[in-house]
Formats: C-alpha cells, structure tokens, sequence
C-alpha cells in the first residue's frame, strides 16, 4: 500500500501577480513552501503580503501567474483547499452573539462536520487554547490575547493541514504574545505547516524556519533567519545618537566601517569590529551610544528602506 | 461530483449559515416575538376598529379583514427587508462574520443563500403570529389560511433577495433609507394593502401591478377570506422573478465585493 504524504512543495506559484488600480500589489512571485515548513513574511505595509494570503484560499482573485495550494490549483479548486487550511485573519471576527464554546461548534458546522464529533474537538480545543474556564463566557468578556487564542482555536477546528496566520500577535502584550508563540510551536511540532506574516521581526526570528522578505510585491530575501543576519548584514552595528558632526566625520575614518547611514537624530555605523570608532567614543565625553550585534530588523531595514511606507 | 450531489452540498452549506442565524434569533426570541405579536395587533385593532367604522365593507369584507391580509404581507415585506439589509449589512461588514464563514469551504453564493433562507423564515415567523392574532379576531375564514405560511415564505424569499441586492452596494446603514423610502414605503402605500386599488388612476395600477407586494397580497387575500385565488401561477411567478433575479446580481456584486 501507498502512504500518502502531502504533496510538496505543498504551496507553489509561479509568476503570480496582482494589480489593484494599476498598481502592482504582488508582482510576479515565485514561492515554494514545502509541508512542515514554519514559514514567516515580512514586509512593510502595502507590500503585498495580506494579499498574497488571500490568494492562497482564494479570496482574492489572481490577475496573472499559477497557484497550487496542497497539490491542488488555484482558484478553481478553494473550497476544497479551504477544507484543509486553518486561517487566522488580521482582524478577530469572532462571533459576538455567541459564547466561546459556540463560536467553535458553529464553525465547525460550517465545515459540515457532525455535531459528536464538534463536541470532541470543541473539548480539545478550548484546552489547547487554554480557555476552558472561558468556555461559556461572551466573546465581549474576553482579553484580546483570549480572543486571538480562541481565533486559533475555530482554526484548527477541521484539523487543517496549512494554517495562514496574518499578523496573529498584533496588539497584544508580552504574556499573551509569548502564549501565542508556545501554541504555534507546539502546531508546528504536530507537523502542521505555517505561514504567518508579521511587523515583529522578534516573532519571525524566534518562530521560523524561514522568511521571506517582501517588498512592493516582490521578495528581497528568503532565508532562515540566522542566515539572513548572516549573509545580508554586517555582524554589528554601533548607533549614535545625537552626536555632532565633527564626532560623526570622526567615526567615519574607522578603517572597518562597511555601511553608515542616519536617520533623524540616530547614526548607524555597520561593520565587523568597529573597534577604531568604539575606542574614540570611549575616550570622548559623548556617552549616547549602543554597540550591539545586528539582528533581523537591521537586515529588514536594509532591504525594505527606512523610510516609512504609506 | 455530479450535479445531484452538488445541489445537495450548496443546500446543506446554506443550511448551516440559516442554522446560525437561528441560533442567534433563539437567544433573543423573547422581544423580537413580542414586536411580532404586538405590531400587527395594534395595526389592526386600531386602525380595523377606528377606520373600519367610516369604510365599512370592503371587497365583500369588513375592513379588518381586508386590512388584515395587508399587514401580513406588509409583515412579511418588512421582516425580511431588515434582515437583508440591517442583520446582513452587521454580519458582512460590521462584524466580518461572512469573511469568517468565506475562510471555511462555504463560497459566497452559499452565503447569500442561506441568509436569504433565514430572511424568509424570519418572515414565516412573523406572519405566523399575525395569523394567530387574526384567528383570534375571528377574521380567518377556514383551515386553508395555512397555505399563507407558503406564500409569506415566497414573499420572504423575493423581498430579502432585493433587500440584499441594496445591501451590495451598501456604504452605510443610512443607505437604506433610501431604498426604504422611495421604494418600500410607496409599494405597501400602492399595493392595496390599506384600500383597493381599483380606485387609483390606471397609470397608478399598472405601476403597482409591476411591483411582487401586490402579487403576494392578492394570493393572501382569498386565502384569509376563503375566497377563490385567480392567476396563481402569474403571482407566484413575478415574486420568483424578481426573488432570483435580485439574488443572482446580489451574489455577483457581493462576491465582487468581497472576494478581491
């Protein structure tokens, strides 16, 4: 007999694109993601990641290019797709007129899976969630960190096989941004494959597997995350703040420095050592400043520009 | 998947976004049936009584007979019409929870379905009061009334269709108030729902005969009466007609809405 392994890659495009008032949202995107992967997009805002979630369950048309999600094209075959993926949108919209426990019975009807066994899951899952206690308490009763728990819950309620994350830790504290993290490693454990996308580069650099930076519809990077600090970046940066110009022509002289670059009153000196500049400053009077390793934001910064984007 | 299968599938999606929205109804059940019962009595017992005095018979009946038929489909009208526009408009924009039923296998079309199927059942229900309060008043004729149920359902299908089909083009809830004013208001106003329209200019008539509330009514009206139903399948025909024509275009603009 056969075993059958999802097919992988278990999301492929090729060239897909997307225009909204002529202006090219997701641009001829190449993306493969194999099953089990944990899978993170970056991008500032407009950069198309949301939209490339959407095309992923078919909810949002595709002006050009070819999409499989589970071996399975795209968008001719969304629904079946939407059996098999668990999505956890940007915004909560959990249902208000019911309980904690409801809002997961009745998305499970809307799979059409039977009431016996809505009544397992439901159990199971308002205990993966850890809101048991919540179980019959009204959606308005509950925390924000509750409520994205409970989004992940009605999730995983026909047991999915990809689960879309779009921003899940968006405006939560610490405790409940850690508690989000602990369940979708433990997801991640039982094989399931993850695509979230997310503005904490903590998250992605903690979470996932790989990442890809996207921006203007395009990606820039794709990478495991400690590879992407590896390859993209010089090792450290040295910030500066508020220093005066002579300082800065100063520190500039370090034979080491790779890259500088300023943005409002901060100076970025990126290099190996910096040794040269880190003496000086040591030696002066001006004690405004932070040498630290470069991380995921550095890279993210470099790629996608410090200006804002809006 | 055969096509038999398929149907079945649709329907049985749409029954679980109908079996949602009875869920939420059975939690406040208890006030919106009060406005159910309380409504039409008051219409009736008022406006049967008060004006019925001055008008005397009507058609053959009294005048509390003839308005009763009205207000049932006036009833049904108006059920389904805040359903389709003010429930629909909360849960497709409002609370997203269409965007949450769209990110299970459920498509859009299974969506505007099953809340079409619910809009009507909302005006069984309220029509079903009505009839409770008429058979009381003595101003049911015989058993057949039942088969009022039916076409209060039709009526529901064929006005939350049209009440969804503004709903797609919704910005605000402000919006239907056009829809209800320069459309709903002059239909119940012209449709013989208050007096025959037989006393109206022609011109009148004939606008009145193209809108579905006339239609429903004349099928209403010899069932509460026991009298004998002319052109049957003409009314129940224009109620479809204009029933699935909206919900075609509805579904098409709300997918566009939506899905893009």
């Amino acid at each position: 007999m056969n075993v059958i392994s999802p097919p992988s890659p278990i999301v492929k495009s090729v060239k897909l694109s997307k225009l909204y008032n002529n202006h090219q949202v997701v641009n001829a995107l190449n993306l493969s993601i194999d099953a089990g992967c944990f899978c993170g997009i970056l991008g500032p805002n407009g950069a198309g990641k949301t939209t490339t979630l959407r095309m992923l369950v078919g909810h949002c048309p595709m002006d050009e290019g070819e999409l499989s999600v589970l071996g399975l094209a795209m968008p001719e075959n969304a629904s079946l797709v939407r059996e098999s993926v668990g999505i956890v949108p940007q915004m909560d919209n959990l249902d208000p007129d019911f309980t904690v426990k409801e809002n997961l019975f009745v998305y499970g009807r809307f799979y059409g899976i039977g009431s016996e066994e809505l009544k397992i899951r439901t159990k199971e899952l308002l205990e993966f969630a850890s809101l048991e206690e919540k179980a019959d308490c009204k959606i308005s009763e509950l925390s924000g960190g509750m409520k994205r728990r409970l989004t992940l819950a009605r999730a995983l309620i026909n047991k999915p096989k990809i689960l879309i994350l779009d921003e899940p830790t968006t405006g939560l504290d610490p405790q409940a941004r850690q508690a989000i993290w602990q369940k979708l490693r433990e997801l991640k454990k039982q094989g399931l494959t993850l695509i979230l996308t997310t503005h904490y580069m903590e998250e992605a650099e903690r979470l996932c597997d790989r990442v890809i930076v996207m921006d203007q519809g395009e990606v820039m990077a794709d990478s495991p995350p400690k590879e992407l600090i590896r390859d993209e970046i010089e090792s450290h940066v040295l910030e500066v703040h508020a220093a005066s110009e002579e300082l800065v022509a100063r520190l500039k002289q370090d034979k080491s420095l790779a890259r500088y670059e300023k943005s409002g009153d901060i100076h970025f000196f990126y290099g190996e050592k910096l040794n040269e500049a880190l003496d000086r400053l040591e030696q002066g009077e001006h004690d405004d400043f932070l040498f630290r390793p470069a991380n995921l934001e550095d890279v993210f910064i470099k790629l996608t520009g410090r200006d804002l984007c809006e | 998947m055969n096509k038999f299968a398929g149907t079945l599938l649709f329907l049985s999606r749409s029954t679980s976004i109908w079996s949602r929205n009875i869920r939420v109804w059975g939690k406040l059940a208890g006030p919106s049936l009060m406005g159910n019962f309380a409504d039409p009595l008051m219409y009736l017992i008022v406006l049967g009584y008060g004006l019925g005095r001055f008008v005397g018979q009507v058609e053959g009946m009294t005048y509390m007979a003839f308005l009763a038929s009205g207000v049932i489909c006036t009833s049904a009208v108006n059920s389904a019409s805040f359903e389709g526009m003010y429930s629909a408009y909360t849960r497709m924009e409002v609370q997203q929870t269409w965007l949450g039923m769209l990110a299970t296998p459920i498509g859009v079309a299974e969506v505007v379905f099953g809340e079409i199927l619910w809009a009507a059942t909302k005006s069984v229900i309220s029509v079903g009061a009505i009839l409770i309060v008429a058979a009381l008043l003595g101003l049911v004729e015989n058993i057949g009334a039942l088969m009022i149920l039916p076409v209060a359902f039709l009526t529901g299908l064929c006005f939350s269709s049209l009440a969804l089909l503004v709903t797609s083009s919704a910005k605000s809830y402000d919006f239907f108030l056009y829809y209800t004013t320069l459309f709903i208001t002059p239909m119940v106003l012209l449709s013989g729902v208050f007096f025959p329209i037989d006393t109206l200019p022609s011109l009148v008539q004939w606008v009145a005969k193209v809108l579905p509330l006339y239609h429903a009514i004349s099928l209403v009206r010899p069932l509460m009466t026991g009298g004998e139903i002319t052109s049957v399948f003409m009314h129940v025909f224009i109620l479809i007609a204009f029933g699935s024509v909206a919900a075609f275009i509805a579904t098409c603009k709300i997918k566009k809405r939506l899905i893009k």
